[in-house]
């Protein structure tokens, strides 16, 4: 990361809400280092109780899709429909399918 | 993966602003590394830079009372909320980090003076009620802002902007126990209330910017739908809430024309003294000069400390990766 | 509750009231805004502390509001002026690996304090890792970090002496208290490359008079502003 000696570089927050659910991203922040970060992370993102795990990423170490890779990436995903299970047909009355 | 930098081949550029403006046409987020109108990432910065700037500023003149508050759990009520706007000045520039511009380079606008905060911080709080006008209608009027903003055609703001709202929440209603406690309280701390919603009530009015059409932005904005409502429109709905709302407080609102108009609808208003607002913007108001400089010298006295953390980052970085 | 923890109660109560003041003096100067908030989460903590610890002795706002100074049984290191980043984390540091192991003790005994005890370790404990972290990175950051932590550690050493004199009804092991203290900060210190002071820490005058009301210059000014808006209408609510 390319940083001036006191711009602190930026981390992406992601937070679990509670037991059993998976982190998702909260937002953003900057901090020195990771042990900062996370610190950071829990008192601005989690002064409400909304936490009880955090994780803390270099927002420069994330890869991300791009947005004109849009359609190679997500439309072939559109034309095949028997991957869900409303795709089939099953007689009334049949239970536990 | 590609770089963030949009195509910018002339002959493809129609078809990604059409893209775009089929995404704000159908009211869809448009997300940071989607291509759009250089036009329309300029308006977001300005706008969410303000936004930001309005939070951090603003936590001087409610500081201002901290440790004057006069009860322990008035004082628990002030310091959370003078946190929660330091967190949301977090957050906004966060948002506008993904538009590609550092919190440095809008820290630095602010501290020269050529970005704007909302001017309604540049107003003094002289006595405690101040605290409690400060929460009822500045923040009232914000929040009347603000929740518009929830909906905004930008994905980050949209989201800063949710989370803010549901924390905003608490910060009208502190204000306004605050004021119905002196309001119901001894004579002099009535008169304190009144004093200060006086000095409050018009400054609060402006914040919803220029008549609509008078303001620079809007029309733009709301094309893109950065913003939903015109200024007019905002600050009509603010003074139909703000009157039943001084009456149960039991304190007046400074404006002998404020009249019900059974014909609108709505509270009929006396006219606003734009001069004032206009002077206050042009950095002639009472309190202009001393927050800046309060803000620059928080920033360079701290220079040392953030000088130290990246020092130490980078002499113990190795270890940890 | 019977008197010698009440003494207690209000010792502690003051500590937390008070550094809670003047970390709240922080709200909008920090170094950077992320700091803001952290301090403002400790401060509120404290806060918190002092206000469950003030009602088991009386009204909490008579007693924060309407004492004199001369009443008021806090240590002498917790009313010192904030100063700068590094004296402000000094203190943080020297006082929250005290309050990390009292409330340890506290809340492992049987004694009247040992609820509030328990609750209180566990913000303690993270106040503590705030303060490890920052002095880590004053002490080995660059020179002008180094020099101003370690005088920050240096001016608030003299008060330090205070926190192990005996309380009435506080029941704790004094000389274990002592020992993880001076353990606890040592650590850290050296792990930042900075040096323990060595000079007096209590004895004449100069400091350990908090906890019988003897206070320094500037407890005056900080409870004049404190107090002032709450003396002006006796009798009123707020």
């Amino acid at each position: 990361m390319t940083t001036s000696r006191s711009d602190w570089p930026l981390w992406e927050v992601f937070v679990r809400s509670r037991r059993g659910l998976s982190h998702t991203h909260a937002g953003s922040l900057h901090a020195p280092d990771a042990e900062m970060a996370l610190r950071n992370a829990r008192d601005l993102y989690t002064r409400r109780s909304e936490g009880v795990s955090i994780w803390v990423v270099p927002s420069a170490e994330i890869t991300a899709s791009s947005p004109d890779e849009k359609d190679p990436f997500f439309a072939p995903a559109a034309d095949k429909p028997y991957r869900h299970p409303t795709f089939y047909e099953i007689p009334e009355g049949v239970r536990h399918l | 993966m590609t770089t963030m930098a949009p195509d910018t081949e002339a002959a493809y550029e129609p078809a990604l602003e059409a893209a775009f403006d089929a995404t704000v046409a159908a009211d869809e987020r448009v997300e940071p590394r989607d291509w759009m109108p250089d036009a329309y990432r300029a308006s977001l910065v300005r706008q969410i830079a303000q936004h930001a700037h309005s939070e951090i500023i603003g936590m001087q003149p409610e500081a201002n009372w901290i440790t004057r508050a006069p009860s322990l759990r008035r004082k628990a009520i002030l310091m959370a909320k003078v946190q929660d706007e330091a967190g949301h000045g977090l957050y906004l520039y966060s948002a506008a980090e993904t538009l590609g511009t550092s919190r440095d380079e809008l820290l630095d606008k602010l501290h020269a003076g050529r970005q704007r905060y909302s001017s309604i911080f540049n107003y003094p709080t002289l006595t405690w009620a101040d605290v409690g006008a400060i929460g009822w209608l500045v923040d009232g009027a914000a929040i009347t802002n603000q929740v518009p903003l929830c909906r905004c055609s930008y994905g980050p703001y949209a989201r800063a902007m949710v989370r803010i709202c549901k924390e905003e929440s608490f910060h009208q209603r502190q204000g306004y126990e605050l004021l119905l406690a002196l309001s119901r309280g001894t004579p002099a701390q009535h008169a304190m209330a009144q004093d200060a919603v006086d000095r409050w009530w018009w400054p609060s009015l402006m914040m919803f910017g220029p008549p609509d059409d008078e303001s620079a932005h809007s029309a733009q904005s709301m094309a893109w739908r950065i913003k939903r409502h015109s200024n007019d429109e905002l600050r009509q709905r603010f003074v139909d809430i703000c009157v039943p709302q001084a009456e149960a407080l039991g304190l007046t609102l400074p404006d002998p024309d404020l009249t019900w108009n059974e014909e609108r609808g709505a509270y009929d208003f006396g006219p606003i003294d734009w001069s004032e607002f206009h002077e206050v913007l042009r950095g002639n108001g009472p309190c202009n000069e001393q927050r800046i400089a309060q803000r620059r010298r928080a920033h360079d006295e701290g220079a040392w400390v953030r000088e130290a953390a990246s020092a130490y980052a980078a002499k113990h970085g190795e270890a940890r990766a | 509750m019977s008197s010698p923890s009440t003494a207690a109660a209000l010792a502690l109560g003051d500590d937390a009231l008070v550094l809670s003041h003047r970390l709240g003096e922080w709200a909008g100067h920090a170094p950077v805004l992320e700091e803001d908030v952290a301090l403002a989460n400790i401060a509120l903590d404290l806060l918190g502390q002092a206000r469950l610890l003030l009602s088991l002795v009386g009204d909490e706002d008579e007693l924060a509001y309407l004492r004199e100074e001369r009443a008021f049984r806090n240590t002498q290191l917790v009313e010192q002026e904030r100063g700068d980043f590094a004296h402000t984390i000094a203190r943080q540091l020297y006082f929250s690996t005290y309050q990390a192991l009292l409330y340890g003790q506290l809340a492992d005994g049987m004694g009247p304090l040992a609820p509030i005890a328990a609750k209180a370790a566990k913000e303690v404990a993270y106040h503590r890792d705030h303060a490890e972290h920052w002095t880590l990175r004053l002490g080995d950051g660059t020179p002008e970090s180094h020099d101003r932590m370690q005088r920050g550690l240096d001016a608030l050493w003299r008060y330090t002496g205070e926190l192990f004199e005996p309380v009435d009804g506080l029941e704790v092991d004094t000389a274990a208290l002592r020992e993880g203290w001076q353990a606890g900060i040592t650590d850290v210190i050296e792990r930042a490359t900075l040096t323990v002071p060595t000079g007096p820490r209590r004895g004449g005058w100069s400091a350990g008079g908090g906890r019988r009301g003897i206070h320094t210059e500037v407890f005056g000014r900080m409870l004049a502003e404190m107090q002032h808006l709450h003396r002006s209408h006796p009798g009123a609510t707020w």
